[in-house]
């Protein structure tokens, strides 16, 4: 694995060796000393394009728990209307020999350009690209789904919410399926896309006919701004349809979870009793996160001088 | 001026003859013919005349963005494409809305010689779909415009359109209309589909473009004037158009080459060469076209050769232009896509490259059947060559061919622009 750019591309044994180092680097965090000296002498770069305070410090506290110097590069606010800065961008981190980059940006596709443009040599890992992938936190949210419940082979998994705008859905759609779940996606028909006969999952817009049969149920940020846009009639409307309530949540099995990437609109696709509720575990997902960008970036990078040396000779 | 004689050339694909130019015409055409003193001699054995390729459809961004393309450097391009007249999209900066500006594009490409420029006048001022540009003006100024777009946006108000539509019976304009409703297009980046999800880039929908051609050819049909569909590319456009053609609606289109050959399955690259308007579409799509091409439903094949600088394309994909060069590409693929295929002849392809696209056009010089007494504009190609595609090796300024390092058929070996060669032995003149 030399780049993570689509959840996609990784194996089932690929996917479960990332799960399994991330299980050893969570139980780091129990100890007193924190660090490992793996990533020692070697640069990770921040390059968020996009705001996202909660993933960059994620990325970061991961970088430095395994020792590496990290650079946090935000480009938000600099002039990059003009896309040409994203190649300048990459040439300066070539110049200042960065070993890893974690990229988010808000085009669809940009983290696969910096990986296969030639522009810089370093790994690249895919922290968020447009309305594309972002494939971390659909390992995060693997990790703690397998926490609760065990092997996700024949588990069923609802999504729920707006799909279409989503690369949180994308990402973990595709990792769940190769971890062999079931998964169905729910949500208005406006807010999935047009043609998904290639999604390895099913679609609903029952939410309520699919919790029963829901072993977790992950709920997606939905911006109030997609209301302007008549994808929705209202807030109250989309609440009363596709949002997770005690009420809904009582038609749960016993001992389902509920996640959310973050942030939460409470009230609108969750309401607070839910997102406080012991059934919830989306505090332990951004504990989790650490771990598994963790264990991304011990994968692509602890091995990165041997690669380097011999694409030389 | 220099005589020349293209010996053994195949016709027009059709019988092998002599073809003698002198003067700027087509002198004699036949076997043993005499020839004058001093006459250059181009060996056309094995090879194609054609008429000389009209395309109806050019971006020659100047003036404004000199630094993609100049009048001078896009009809060199058009030149080693094997093209001698090519309409100028009005996009430019400032845009081709009045007299003045079309009068000194069509200036330009008189000085620069190497095709004829016939400029496209604006539908609406600065192309803001809001109110007519001076239509009769450019009609009657010196460039004699006769065909109006605001190609690279649609004239999508129907009130509009259809005012325009009847403005230009007065002169016999034709409007050439961008079909993309804009509401069902916001933000768009590449065909809405399977993939468009999968990739997360925001989708364009064929009904956008559908919906449009549906609407105009109505609103011909109540007025009576000319229409032309640009750059058609979806399997519902060419049922659209078979169909109103079938009920005698006027109505004439045109698909560019790369919609002929290439699919939406390239962007997974997310290389942004790939990235044009109307958008790559899907296997069904381009088997579409190939068919409404092949049957006369799709009038002509236009290039749309959008030339754009190096850094507008060496970024993410969001941030970049859309369009793609086509000029020197356009003979070669559609050879590939509809004469190896066998759903076209070369007779075929002088239609739809040059007899139909100067009907469209109202150009009397080019578009004339290669016989005795007309313009020499001449297009002698080597069908059997095959050549790999290098962007840096292009006449036009920009680089952005989505053919890079393709294999494709067919060379353009002489062109001649009214007996005067602008290419020969596959090189620029001068």
């Amino acid at each position: 694995m030399r780049h993570l750019l689509s959840a996609g591309d990784l194996s089932r044994d690929e996917a479960n060796l990332i799960l399994d180092t991330a299980e050893e680097m969570r139980s780091l965090a129990d100890r007193p000393i924190k660090k490992l000296p793996a990533l020692r002498g070697r640069t990770v770069v921040n390059l968020f394009f996009e705001d996202s305070t909660r993933t960059r410090i994620s990325f970061e506290a991961a970088a430095k728990r395994l020792s590496a110097d990290v650079i946090n590069f935000s480009a938000k606010g600099s002039s990059v209307s003009k896309g040409e800065s994203l190649k300048d961008t990459a040439l300066t981190l070539q110049a200042m020999g960065a070993d890893g980059v974690v990229c988010r940006h808000g085009s669809s596709g940009a983290p696969h350009l910096l990986a296969t443009s030639g522009w810089m040599t370093g790994s690249v890992v895919n922290a968020g690209d447009g309305t594309h992938e972002h494939p971390t936190q659909a390992l995060l949210d693997a990790f703690t789904m397998r926490r609760h419940l065990g092997s996700l082979d024949g588990r069923r998994i609802t999504i729920v919410g707006d799909v279409l705008h989503s690369r949180v859905a994308r990402s973990n759609v595709l990792l769940l399926a190769t971890l062999g779940a079931e998964v169905t996606v729910v949500a208005p028909p406006t807010l999935l896309p047009v043609d998904m006969s290639g999604w390895p999952c099913a679609t609903s817009y029952d939410l309520d006919a699919t919790l029963p049969k829901s072993d977790a149920v992950m709920m997606l940020r939905v911006q109030r701004e997609r209301m302007g846009e008549a994808f929705f009639p209202s807030a109250r409307e989309y609440t009363r349809r596709y949002g997770l309530d005690v009420h809904r949540m009582a038609q749960l099995p016993d001992e389902a979870i509920v996640l959310h990437p973050g942030p939460m609109n409470r009230g609108m696709e969750i309401s607070a009793e839910v997102a406080d509720s012991t059934r919830s575990v989306i505090v332990e997902q951004v504990t989790n996160g650490v771990a598994i960008r963790m264990a991304v970036l011990y994968l692509l990078l602890s091995g990165s001088n041997e690669t380097s040396e011999e694409s030389q000779a | 001026m220099t005589a020349y004689l293209i010996t053994g050339a195949s016709i027009v694909g059709e019988g092998v003859a002599d073809l003698l130019i002198d003067n700027g015409e087509i002198v004699a055409i036949g076997n043993d013919l005499d020839r004058p003193e001093d006459v250059e001699i181009v060996d056309g054995n094995g090879k194609i005349a054609l008429p000389g390729l009209v395309d109806l459809h050019t971006h020659l961004r100047e003036p404004g963005r000199e630094d993609a393309e100049t009048v001078l450097t896009g009809t060199r391009a058009a030149a080693m494409g094997g093209f001698t007249a090519v309409f100028a999209m009005a996009n430019t900066d400032p845009v081709a809305d009045t007299a003045g500006v079309v009068e000194q594009v069509w200036r330009l490409g008189r000085e620069a010689g190497y095709a004829d420029v016939y400029p496209i006048g604006a539908v609406t001022v600065g192309r803001q779909g809001t109110q007519l540009a001076e239509l009769g003006a450019m009609a009657d100024s010196a460039a004699r415009v006769r065909v109006f777009s605001d190609d690279g946006d649609c004239v999508w108000d129907a009130a509009l359109m259809r005012r325009a539509l009847e403005y230009v019976k007065a002169f016999g304009g034709v409007i050439a209309q961008h079909a993309q409703e804009p509401r069902l297009t916001q933000g768009a980046q590449m065909n809405e589909g399977a993939l468009s999800g999968v990739l997360g880039l925001t989708g364009w929908p064929s009904v956008a473009e559908e919906s449009i051609i549906a609407r105009d050819i109505l609103l011909n049909a109540h007025v009576g004037s000319k229409l032309h569909i640009c750059h058609l590319s979806t399997k519902g456009s060419v049922e659209i158009v078979r169909a109103a053609k079938k009920r005698g609606l006027e109505v004439t289109a045109e698909v560019t080459p790369h919609h002929l050959l290439l699919t939406e399955d390239l962007l997974t690259s997310y290389n942004p060469v790939f990235k044009v308007n109307p958008p790559l579409r899907t296997k069904a799509d381009v088997e579409a076209v190939r068919e409404g091409l092949a049957d006369g439903t799709i009038d002509i094949v236009a290039t749309d050769h959008a030339p754009h600088p190096v850094e507008d394309k060496d970024c993410e994909w969001s941030a970049a232009a859309f369009g793609m060069t086509g000029l020197e590409t356009a003979l070669s693929v559609v050879q590939h896509a509809m004469i190896d295929t066998k759903l076209m002849t070369w007779a075929d392809l002088a239609d739809r490259m040059s007899y139909r696209p100067a009907a469209i056009g109202q150009i009397g010089e080019h578009g004339r059947p290669l016989e005795v007494g007309a313009p020499a504009n001449v297009t002698l190609v080597d069908p059997g060559v095959e050549r790999t595609v290098v962007p840096g090796e292009s006449a036009s300024l920009s680089r952005n061919t989505p053919f890079d390092g393709m294999k494709l058929p067919g060379q353009v070996v002489a062109t001649f622009l009214r007996g005067t060669p602008t290419v020969l032995d596959g090189k620029l003149t001068r």
